[in-house]
């Protein structure tokens, strides 16, 4: 297992995952990632020998449905349990930092 | 031979009145004071509401009201369970300071039983492991050789009963972290067919592969355990509708049963220790009658590579809650910064390497470009691996095999992702099939002064649960080892 295997992995690639993942990495762990990411991708690539033509992805084991519940409400945690939990809070609410007008992040 | 009761032992002393719940918790707090030290298995003990409901458990037995199957038995339960009111980390720093607002259904049902949780057991950072070195709080010692790990991610968990601190913890297994841990600790370890013990209030890691279970010194233990944990629970909509059948009087029933042994879990890579422990469950159980046969689980081999993108997808996904901003840990807010940014740094500053790596794996596999070639492929895989399985269970009604190839490993001796993740080789594949499957003593490995449990595996089909508990019974009463004590 080493590097020049496929499949590849630049850093750019694996920046870009990072962002996907909500993940903030530094430059050396950026490439420790990537690093990693290569050798474990090398291992599920044996996959790739397998002839899975027509076979039917399984999910979940027993292929099981999903269960309605009937519609009932019941309780759920008050605010004051959610304030609780929460970092940082300013009266009623969850404080967080600027969203709409900041760049990238508008709804 | 441990000298303090087990889980049936115990609830039997209290029910009698030869000794009252809150002495036995009193005991399981001084074992934890003097020896908890050793392993570090536990994260926090919550005396204090131990003691409330040990106390509730003597007032019901003198006012002449039922107790409950476990009265007065104190359990410790694995850091990825929620209870109310208490703290739960999973080994994280994510979820430093979370107290959660709500209770598991396994420990509700535990608590309704008359067990006295005693506390919570360390583990490796969301059950991600297979050596409790990734816990963001500390690594936990292996009680027989406390500078080796206790495996994981249920490391707490084993070690604290390997080293009688209680006779029972909960666990939670989503590719061996409740089977490997007790192999490499010498106890029972059961991982129950999928869906059998609800899920509710287990930290999601792999929600198609999550299981609770027992982990006890022996398997009557821990089929008195999975009685009060088993059966259907509307809070987890994947939990089964059908009610589970007693799993203790199940112990004593008698079939000759047919056992495969696979022959890809006879690689030569096995410790001898580990292969001699297969041998002598072999001779004994033929002893009583059970025939053998060689099988093939040809997929073995893929069973790691398969297991890596469908587990690691699911947590990709599951672990995308944790943002830092509604609980748990949040980074330091900075000027001008922006909401996506502090998810990102909260995220990367609260997640672990193991943990971040399994992130980054599982968006990758379900990016757009990558999707078909990892996994799509994987869930194709998925699926050869379960329809081998049910061929092969048309031949035989269990399997017989290790639970892991080696004994314990010194901390810090793996330091290669693939390395550790082959650990799970042979336990990976009741996840992806979704059936249960039990790690049970299998003897020792003696060798440089050293002397290191090896744990035995049975298989068997979706909902086997009574054949295989009752096989596993029967081996503990041909042989001593899941008796034997690290500590004097």
């Amino acid at each position: 297992m080493n590097d020049s295997s496929s499949p590849k992995l630049t850093l750019d690639e694996t920046r870009h995952v990072a962002k996907l993942a909500r993940l903030r990495l530094s430059e050396e762990e950026l490439e420790a990632c990537r690093h990693d990411l290569v050798a474990i991708l090398d291992h599920v690539a044996t996959l790739g020998s397998l002839d899975l033509e027509g076979v039917e992805p399984m999910a979940h084991p027993g292929d099981r449905t999903n269960r309605i519940d009937p519609d009932t409400p019941v309780e759920s945690l008050t605010q004051d349990q959610v304030l609780a939990m929460a970092p940082a809070t300013e009266g009623p609410f969850i404080a967080v930092p600027k969203v709409l007008g900041a760049e990238g992040d508008s709804a | 031979m441990s000298s303090h009761p087990g889980v049936v032992e115990t609830a039997r002393l209290v029910r009698e009145g030869k000794a009252t719940a809150c002495e036995m918790l009193s005991q399981c707090i001084d074992r934890i004071k003097s020896g908890d030290s050793e392993t570090r298995a536990f994260m926090r003990v919550d005396e204090e509401s131990a003691r409330d409901q040990a106390q509730a458990v003597d007032a019901a037995l003198a006012a002449g009201s039922e107790p409950g199957p476990l009265a007065g038995v104190p359990i410790a339960i694995k850091d990825n369970i929620v209870m109310e009111g208490r703290e739960t980390n999973c080994g994280s720093r994510i979820l430093e300071g979370f107290v959660s607002p709500y209770e598991s259904t396994a420990t509700q049902r535990l608590r309704e039983a008359g067990a006295v949780l005693v506390g919570t057991v360390r583990c490796d950072e969301f059950a991600m492991g297979s050596s409790t070195e990734h816990c963001a709080y500390g690594t936990v010692g292996n009680p027989w050789a406390t500078d080796h790990v206790p495996g994981g991610s249920s490391g707490g968990s084993a070690a604290a009963v390997a080293q009688g601190l209680v006779p029972a913890a909960l666990g939670s297994d989503t590719g061996g972290s409740i089977r490997q841990p007790a192999a490499l600790c010498g106890v029972t370890g059961l991982k129950p067919s999928y869906g059998r013990v609800s899920r509710w209030g287990l930290v999601a890691f792999g929600s198609s592969l999550d299981c609770i279970g027992p982990l006890t010194r022996s398997v009557e233990d821990s089929a008195a355990i999975l009685n009060v944990i088993a059966g259907p629970d509307k809070h987890d909509s994947t939990s089964l509708d059908s009610a589970p059948p007693d799993y203790l009087s199940g112990l004593a029933d008698e079939k000759p049963l047919v056992i495969g042994i696979p022959r890809q879990h006879r690689h030569e890579a096995n410790d001898p220790a580990v292969e001699a422990a297969v041998e002598e469950a072999r001779t004994a159980l033929a002893s009583k009658g059970a025939t053998f046969i060689d099988v093939d689980l040809e997929m073995t081999d893929h069973g790691i590579a398969t297991y890596y993108v469908v587990a690691t997808a699911e947590a990709s996904s599951n672990l995308a809650r944790f943002d830092g901003i509604r609980y748990g840990r949040r980074a330091q807010s900075q000027p001008g910064e922006s909401l996506d940014d502090l998810y990102a740094r909260s995220r990367g500053e609260g997640f672990g390497p193991e943990v971040r790596r399994r992130i980054m794996l599982g968006t990758y596999v379900l990016s757009a470009g990558y999707y078909d070639a990892f996994y799509k492929k994987a869930l194709q895989a998925r699926r050869v691996i379960h329809d081998e399985y049910r061929s092969v269970f048309e031949k035989c009604d269990l399997l017989l095999g290790p639970t892991t190839a080696e004994p314990a490993f010194k901390i810090g001796s793996i330091a290669d992702p693939i390395t550790m993740y082959l650990c799970d080789r042979y336990t990976v594949g009741a996840n992806i099939a979704g059936i249960p499957a039990i790690s049970i003593p299998g003897g020792f490995k003696e060798a440089g002064g050293l002397k290191l449990p090896v744990g035995i595996q049975l298989q068997a089909p979706f909902l086997g649960e009574p054949d295989l508990l009752r096989t596993a019974h029967m081996l503990q009463q041909m042989s001593s080892h899941h008796l034997a004590s690290p500590v004097g």
